[in-house]
């Protein structure tokens, strides 16, 4: 039982991440909610991969329990792929501050541009 | 708790990006800890604050309930903890996930790719070809960023606003050199220790940012300008491509450096090490150059009001 | 000789530093202003973490890891210092008042920043 504690954890930490990023009308607090998500999901696949009293996936003479080298593999490509993905949102956002002039999903009126900010 | 201060949302965030990288280190994933401290809790704060400074810094307060997404997201969760039922507990060593390709990898790695550092061996050359894939996305989503914010062609004339800050400048100018030399060390040694191209890519542009930011984006422009940096993206991901035409060319599979030389084990380094450069240049550059792009959407803010 | 200073002297820097990096925890959290604020959070990061990492050169065996701890201390000192130096100058720049003077203005403007930038 305790075993898998952990997991919820994660899970609470990810839900919380969602939460945000669906009822949380200001733009960019829905990206970080979206990194907060992102991160959870980081610690579940890092978290799959330790193993009990092992040591980092480094190979050195003496040492012959090692954690699971191939979701760190996977995860640091994400992180790097994440940031990529976070600036184009970002970019996205100042966009639509700039069109709009507004970061309010409640008060974007998608129907008519700023036409004063439009250039 | 609801935060209107945008800059505490942020700064909040990256300090759960840092926490999670010290939970990662606890976990034994010491390639991932560097690379999210380097990448979730810097460059990733660091672009949230520059767009804060474009956008406004407080969010109007509004309070409503929203029962059916707190349900929803009630009920993923829940479906999620139901589905651990099946999963072995934590840290277990005889899970499937620690039983199959991964035990493959612990074994062959030195034999095969002359790589202590398994996580490098696989990203460049067990699974080089999903690591180029990833670097693909990274280029194509850094070309949205200048698509996006191309129009004006206005370069950031702004004034840093820390010129005049002595202190700053003075441990500046030490701490640089140190950074750069900091950044080709986690390079070159990528295969020995943790490290590798993406990590010293971040670390690379987070010198020439901290510099831009001290001197100015002019400042910086002179030491990569923007032709440069856009070309130099490009020819790192050409440098991972064009590695495995050759080896298609030398008689191998796609991206199976053992053709490269004689030896098998000393062409997966020199391929190893060829990748983790193509991998490196892409990614400063392209952060680099990101911020730039904010940086000058900045100077036209500025201008326009 | 050796033996003592691991066994004594070592753990000593190490609660000492732990010490003063809960006390700086503390500070950031209850003292009045942002000056004060940042005054805790350094010794924090240089005497904390400095003790702590004197501590772990003592007991560390390698050559190879004594330099590398000692690189990481004289980043630390460096770095530390400049940023909270450059916050507080940031601060007083952007019109944070020190002293008690801030806690006047935002209750004037009912729990509004002082300033907006």
């Amino acid at each position: 039982m305790m075993g898998l504690a952990v997991y919820w954890v994660i899970f609470g930490l990810m839900m919380i991440g969602l939460y945000i990023t669906i009822v949380d009308g200001n733009l960019i607090k829905k990206v970080v909610g979206l990194t907060v998500f992102q991160v959870s999901v980081f610690m579940l696949y890092i978290a799959i991969a330790n193993v009990e009293g092992a040591s980092v996936p480094i190979l050195v003479a003496g040492v012959d329990n090692y954690s699971n080298p191939l979701p760190h593999v996977l995860i640091l490509t994400a992180i790097v792929v994440g940031i990529a993905t976070v600036a184009l949102a970002l970019a996205l956002i100042v966009r639509i501050r700039e069109s709009f002039g507004t970061i309010e999903e409640s008060e974007l009126d998608l129907t008519t541009p700023d036409s004063q900010n439009d250039h | 708790m609801r935060f209107r201060d945008l800059v505490a949302v942020v700064m909040l965030a990256g300090l759960y990006s840092l926490i999670a990288s010290g939970l990662f280190i606890v976990m034994d994933a010491a390639d991932v800890a560097f690379t999210e401290a380097a990448v979730g809790a810097g460059v990733s704060t660091l672009l949230m604050l520059k767009t804060l400074t474009l956008t406004g810094r407080y969010k109007t307060p509004k309070t409503s309930r929203h029962i059916i997404a707190f349900v929803s997201v009630a009920l993923t969760g829940g479906l999620l903890i139901y589905g651990t039922h099946d999963m072995a507990p934590f840290g277990s060593a005889d899970a499937p996930s620690q039983n199959h390709v991964s035990r493959d990898y612990l074994e062959n790695s030195i034999s095969e790719t002359g790589t202590p550092n398994v996580v490098t061996s696989i990203l460049a050359s067990y699974r080089g070809f999903d690591t180029l894939g990833e670097l693909f996305v990274i280029f194509t989503a850094g070309i949205g960023v200048l698509v996006l914010f191309d129009g004006t062609g206005a370069r950031s004339t702004l004034r840093p606003p820390l010129a005049d800050h002595l202190v700053l400048r003075v441990v500046t100018r030490i701490l640089i050199p140190l950074i750069l030399l900091f950044a080709l060390y986690v390079q070159f040694h990528g295969e020995y220790g943790p490290g590798g191209g993406f990590q010293a890519g971040v670390i690379f542009a987070a010198a020439l940012i901290l510099y831009s930011i001290l001197f100015g984006a002019a400042a910086a422009r002179r030491i990569l300008s923007d032709d440069e940096t856009r070309v130099l993206a490009a020819i790192g991901l050409l440098l991972f491509a064009s590695v495995g035409v050759m080896t298609v060319l030398m008689g191998g599979a796609f991206l199976d450096y053992s053709v490269l030389t004689e030896d098998p084990v000393a062409g997966q380094l020199l391929g190893i090490i060829l990748v983790e450069l193509g991998v490196g240049i892409t990614v400063a550059s392209m952060i680099f150059r990101t911020f730039l792009e904010f940086e000058d959407r900045q100077c036209a803010d500025e201008a326009q009001k | 000789m050796m033996t003592l200073i691991q066994q004594l002297i070592a753990p000593l820097m190490l609660i000492v530093g732990s010490f003063l990096c809960l006390t700086g925890a503390i500070g950031m959290l209850r003292f009045p202003d942002f000056f004060t604020r940042v005054h805790a959070t350094s010794v924090t990061e240089t005497l904390g973490a400095g003790l702590i990492l004197f501590g772990l050169i003592f007991l560390s065996d390698g050559l190879v890891e004594v330099i590398k701890l000692a690189l990481i201390l004289l980043f630390l000192l460096i770095t530390g210092p400049t940023a909270v130096h450059a916050l507080a100058k940031a601060a007083l720049a952007a019109g944070v008042v020190p002293d008690g003077e801030t806690k006047k203005i935002s209750s004037q403007t009912n729990g509004e920043p002082p300033l907006k930038r």
